[in-house]
Parts: structure tokens; C-alpha cells; sequence
């Protein structure tokens, strides 16, 4: 049965990343686009007057944030889109009258939205090359807060899925929650330079842990210890994860 | 074994009982046909059985796996056809048979063979690569058929698979469901509006209303259950006739019906009309003695 899961597996996330590329001008395009003007717009525009940050230029510094707030983005949107897609379609009975364990299911979803996440953050990568030269300082650091950060909000939008019942419910989340957090997650500032409240405030977010790691990957700077930032993402991967296994039951027997 | 075994089977949304201690049993390589009116619970019954709703209490059985403690294995031996869409239609036909393929764990070379034998058995081949958006409503009914069938299954639901299809559609996939029943010796549970059809092609009936099961036997039984039978004839002339054992009348289409008690002999009916001068040309017995009965039952 282990081998029937991961063939099923298999099919789901195949499944996917052919939606998704299907319809690339949708879901690959404009995350490039947007980044892309933010390069331009803060980067070179308002970043040539503002001084260094940590050693590095405004626009080196925000190389990361915006990798993440672009894979933060694809990876939920995916799995919301996707799985409430195929609800409001019905065609989630697809899989829910076959053998396909609830394990699985989650699995095959949101590896979908990791790899969606992954292909964007590469592609911006790639844009951000045209703007600034940087060196990784652990290319292992980025690839794993890359992949648990994308994880996490493909669980996210799982869940947002799930609970989704009409198209504004899958909507109200990006706008209301995921933007919000995102903007104060430490993508176009350092910590340090906030005033002491805020630093609290931004303590109880965790997209700043996932910046911070995400960044030091790059240039090994960070406010929090790495096992900090590893620890507080983990640890929301599991609770996510827990949750959307439990909300899963409420559509699937196996 | 049963291919299908029901026990003490509920469902409720709220305080609406959808389905009420149902008990039922289907044999292998039959067509069972379940029958009721809109609301009785037909398609919550198949859902619950396909994993789509979630029963309340009580077990069910296919091909003797539980539902609920082996139900991958159960779920190998079903194939769905729901009543309405469930398939995105932006994927191309062969794609959306190929995917449902890969949630049995098969590949799309595994199925290859397969997959074209059920494209031009339900005549969708030369639609393959076309986006589903573009079929038409009888040609999507049939590509929930083969994506039904991809996986082999030995228990195939059909929930109103004639619905709104018409009448050459609904002819060939009678002629397939029999060929299934007949080569791959497949069980077929199916509901339906057209009692007719159910006649025509069940071998066991069952009859639902308000969530409860008012009779499930052989269609041959269920039909000596009537007291009467009803016949269509050709007269000289037009006769109306109504006693205790015989009852000549015209319907509403003009066609002249006798309806004759199971304990009178049909040659009671050609002495009764020959008293009355009136010559029969033909007489045939009604096909649709299933919608007496059922009228019968859910008054």
C-alpha cells in the first residue's frame, strides 16, 4: 500500500505542476512581473538614496524578502486555488472516491504548491541578477527556509481551501492576513531599525523568522539564531500540518 | 459474498434523515437498479457507499471488504458515475481517464491499452485531446463512463445515467452497460428516473422513499407482487369494460389497456370481448408494470 500511495503520489503532484503550467501567464508571469517593479521602483529609484543596510545596499537587501514574498504568495495561492478549484468544480470526488489516503492527498497538494513556490523564487532569482551581484553564503540554508517556508503556506492555503466555501473566502486571507504579515515580515527593512514596540509586535510574525533565516542563507546576517528561525518554522509546519489532517477527514474517508 | 451489503446504513444533514437503518444486498454480476422519487436518497446512498459523504452509523460491505477498515481495498473494486459533472473542464479527455488512472496507482502506459478500448467503445476517441469544455453534454456523460472504468472495477455505480441524454446516447449505453455486466462481468448499481429502462434492464430492484427501503427483491418477484397485469390491445372498435376481474380502457393516448387480476385466465378477456362484439386484433403485455407497482408503493 506504501507503494500505491506514493504512485498516487506521484499522479497528484504530475497533476499539478500540469495545471500550473498550463496556465503560466496566471500563475508563473506575474509574481516575476511584480517583483521585477519592485526591483526597479525600490530598489533602484528610492534604494540609490537610501544608506547600507548591515553592508549591504538597499538593493542587495532586498533580494531575499522578495524571493520569499514571491514564493510565500505562489506556494499559497496554488494549493487554494487549486483545491477549492477542484471543490467548486466537484472534481475533488476524483480523488475522493479512490484509494488515495489523507496523507497523500495533503502531500500531493501542497507539493504542488512547493514546487510552484521553488519555480518562482528561482525565476526572481534569476530577474534579481540583472539588478545586483551577491554571493550565497549557504546555498543549504536557502533551499531549506525555501522549501519549509513554502511548505508552511501551501498547508495555509490547504486550509484556507478546505474551510472555502464560496470565491471571496479564498480571497479574504491573501488580502486580510497573508499581505499584512508579509509588509511587516522584514522584506523592506531591518528589525533593528524599528522602534522597540514594533520589534515586539514583529515577534508574534512568523514570516520574519522565515525572512530572517532566509536572508542570513544569503548573506549570514540575521536578528534571530538560525535555530531560532528553523525551530519557529518547523514547528509551524507541524501545527499546519496537524490541522489540515484533521480538516482533510471532514472530505475524505481513506 | 455480496458484491454490495448494506447494514443498518444512516445519514442525516441536520434533523432531515437522509437515509433510515437501510439494509441491502446486491449479487455479484447483476444490474440492480434503486429506484425513488427525487429526495428519496438514492445519490446519498452512493455516495456514502463511494466515500464522497460520510455515513453516520452502520456497514457497508463491498465484495466483502468493510468500508470503513479496509477501504482502499474496497474502493479498488468501485467505479463512480456521478449524476452531474465533477471533472475540470480544461483538461484534455485523455488526460482527465489518465489521472483517475494514476489515483489507483496505475501509469498512463499501464492503462494505455485500456484507455483507447474505452475511448472507441464510448466513441470519444477522436475527442482525446480536445479540452473537456468542448464535448457535449451526452459526450461528457460518457467520459464519466470510461474514467469510471480505467481501473477495472468490479462494482460500477451509475447515478442517473440516462438523464437528459437522448434516446439514440441512451440506447448505446444500455447496450455497453449490458456488454459489461456480460465480458467483464461487472456488477451494476444504478438509479434511475426511466422505470421503463428499469424494467427493461434490472434483475434486481429496490424501491426508496424518505431515506427508507420499501421493497429490494428479483425484478420478476417484485412484478408478481402486482395483482393485476395490464395489456395493450387492438380492437375493431373501442371498448370500456369494467368489472372486478377484467377492466377495458382507453389512456389518454388512445391506446386501449386491459388490466386483468392475476387469478383470471387471459382467455376470460377474448370470450368478454367477443360477448361484446368486439374483435382483438393484438394484445401484448405493457412494459412498464415496474411504474404501477411503484406508483402503488410510494402512495
Amino acid at each position: 500500500m506504501k507503494n500505491l500511495q506514493f504512485k498516487i503520489y506521484k499522479t497528484l503532484v504530475k497533476k499539478e505542476v500540469t495545471r500550473f503550467t498550463r496556465i503560466w501567464t496566471q500563475t508563473i508571469l506575474p509574481p516575476i512581473i511584480n517583483q521585477s517593479l519592485y526591483f526597479i521602483i525600490f530598489g533602484q529609484f528610492i534604494g540609490s538614496q537610501i544608506a547600507n543596510i548591515q553592508g549591504l545596499s538597499y538593493m542587495q537587501f532586498l533580494v531575499p524578502g522578495l524571493l520569499m514574498m514571491g514564493m510565500i504568495n505562489a506556494s499559497y495561492s496554488n494549493v487554494v486555488s487549486s483545491f477549492f478549484g477542484s471543490k467548486f468544480q466537484r472534481s475533488i470526488e476524483e480523488i475522493l472516491v479512490a484509494p488515495v489516503s489523507k496523507t497523500t492527498m495533503i502531500f500531493g497538494f501542497i507539493s504542488g504548491g512547493i514546487l510552484r513556490g521553488l519555480l518562482v523564487g528561482a525565476l526572481i532569482y534569476l530577474v534579481s541578477l540583472f539588478f545586483t551581484q551577491f554571493q550565497v553564503y549557504s546555498i543549504m540554508q536557502v533551499i531549506l527556509f525555501s522549501i519549509l517556508t513554502a511548505s508552511a503556506f501551501a498547508l495555509a492555503g490547504l486550509i484556507n481551501g478546505i474551510y472555502a466555501k464560496k470565491f471571496d473566502d479564498i480571497s479574504i486571507i491573501p488580502t486580510f492576513v497573508l499581505t499584512p504579515l508579509t509588509y511587516f515580515g522584514g522584506v523592506f527593512y531591518a528589525l533593528e531599525s524599528l522602534p522597540e514596540f514594533w520589534v515586539a509586535l514583529s515577534k508574534f510574525n512568523p514570516i520574519v523568522y522565515m525572512i530572517d533565516g532566509f536572508r542570513a542563507g544569503f548573506y549570514n546576517i540575521n536578528y534571530f539564531q538560525n535555530s531560532t528561525n528553523l525551530t519557529v518554522l518547523i514547528v509551524l509546519n507541524i501545527a499546519l500540518f496537524a490541522l489540515a489532517y484533521k480538516l482533510i477527514q471532514k472530505v475524505t474517508r481513506a | 459474498m455480496y458484491a454490495l451489503s448494506l447494514e443498518k446504513v444512516s445519514k442525516h444533514y441536520g434533523r432531515l434523515t437522509a437515509l433510515d437503518n437501510i439494509d441491502l444486498k446486491v449479487k455479484p454480476n447483476t444490474i440492480f437498479g434503486l429506484l425513488g422519487s427525487n429526495g428519496a436518497g438514492k445519490t446519498t446512498m452512493i455516495s456514502c457507499i463511494t466515500g464522497t459523504e460520510h455515513k453516520d452509523d452502520g456497514k457497508i460491505k463491498v465484495f466483502g471488504k468493510d468500508i470503513d477498515k479496509q477501504t482502499q481495498e474496497s474502493k479498488f473494486q468501485i467505479g463512480v458515475v456521478p449524476q452531474e459533472f465533477n471533472f475540470s473542464i480544461f483538461e484534455k479527455v485523455k488526460d482527465i481517464i489518465i489521472w483517475q488512472a494514476g489515483y489507483y496507482g496505475k501509469s498512463s502506459n499501464e492503462v494505455k491499452e485500456r484507455l483507447n478500448f474505452l475511448l472507441h467503445e464510448l466513441n470519444l476517441y477522436d475527442k482525446r485531446n480536445q479540452p473537456a469544455r468542448n464535448l457535449s453534454g451526452g459526450m461528457k456523460r460518457r467520459l464519466m463512463i470510461a474514467r469510471a472504468l480505467i481501473h477495472k472495477p468490479k462494482l460500477l455505480f451509475l447515478d442517473e445515467p440516462t438523464a437528459g441524454v437522448d434516446v439514440d446516447l441512451r440506447a448505446q449505453t444500455w447496450k455497453f452497460i449490458e456488454k459489461l455486466k456480460k465480458e467483464e462481468k461487472m456488477t451494476i448499481f444504478l438509479t434511475t428516473h426511466y422505470l421503463e429502462e428499469a424494467e427493461q434492464m434490472c434483475d434486481e430492484i429496490a424501491i426508496i422513499k424518505s431515506g427508507k427501503i420499501l421493497k429490494s427483491a428479483s425484478k420478476k418477484s417484485l412484478l408478481n407482487e402486482l395483482e393485476s397485469e395490464v395489456f395493450t390491445v387492438k380492437t375493431n372498435k373501442p371498448i370500456k369494460i369494467e368489472s372486478k376481474a377484467i377492466k377495458f380502457y382507453q389512456t389518454t393516448k388512445g391506446q386501449t389497456e386491459v388490466e386483468v387480476s392475476k387469478s383470471t385466465k387471459l382467455s376470460a378477456v377474448f370470450e368478454l370481448a367477443h360477448k361484446k362484439q368486439v374483435e382483438i386484433y393484438d394484445i401484448r403485455p405493457k412494459t412498464n408494470q415496474l411504474e404501477r407497482l411503484y406508483l402503488q408503493l410510494n402512495q
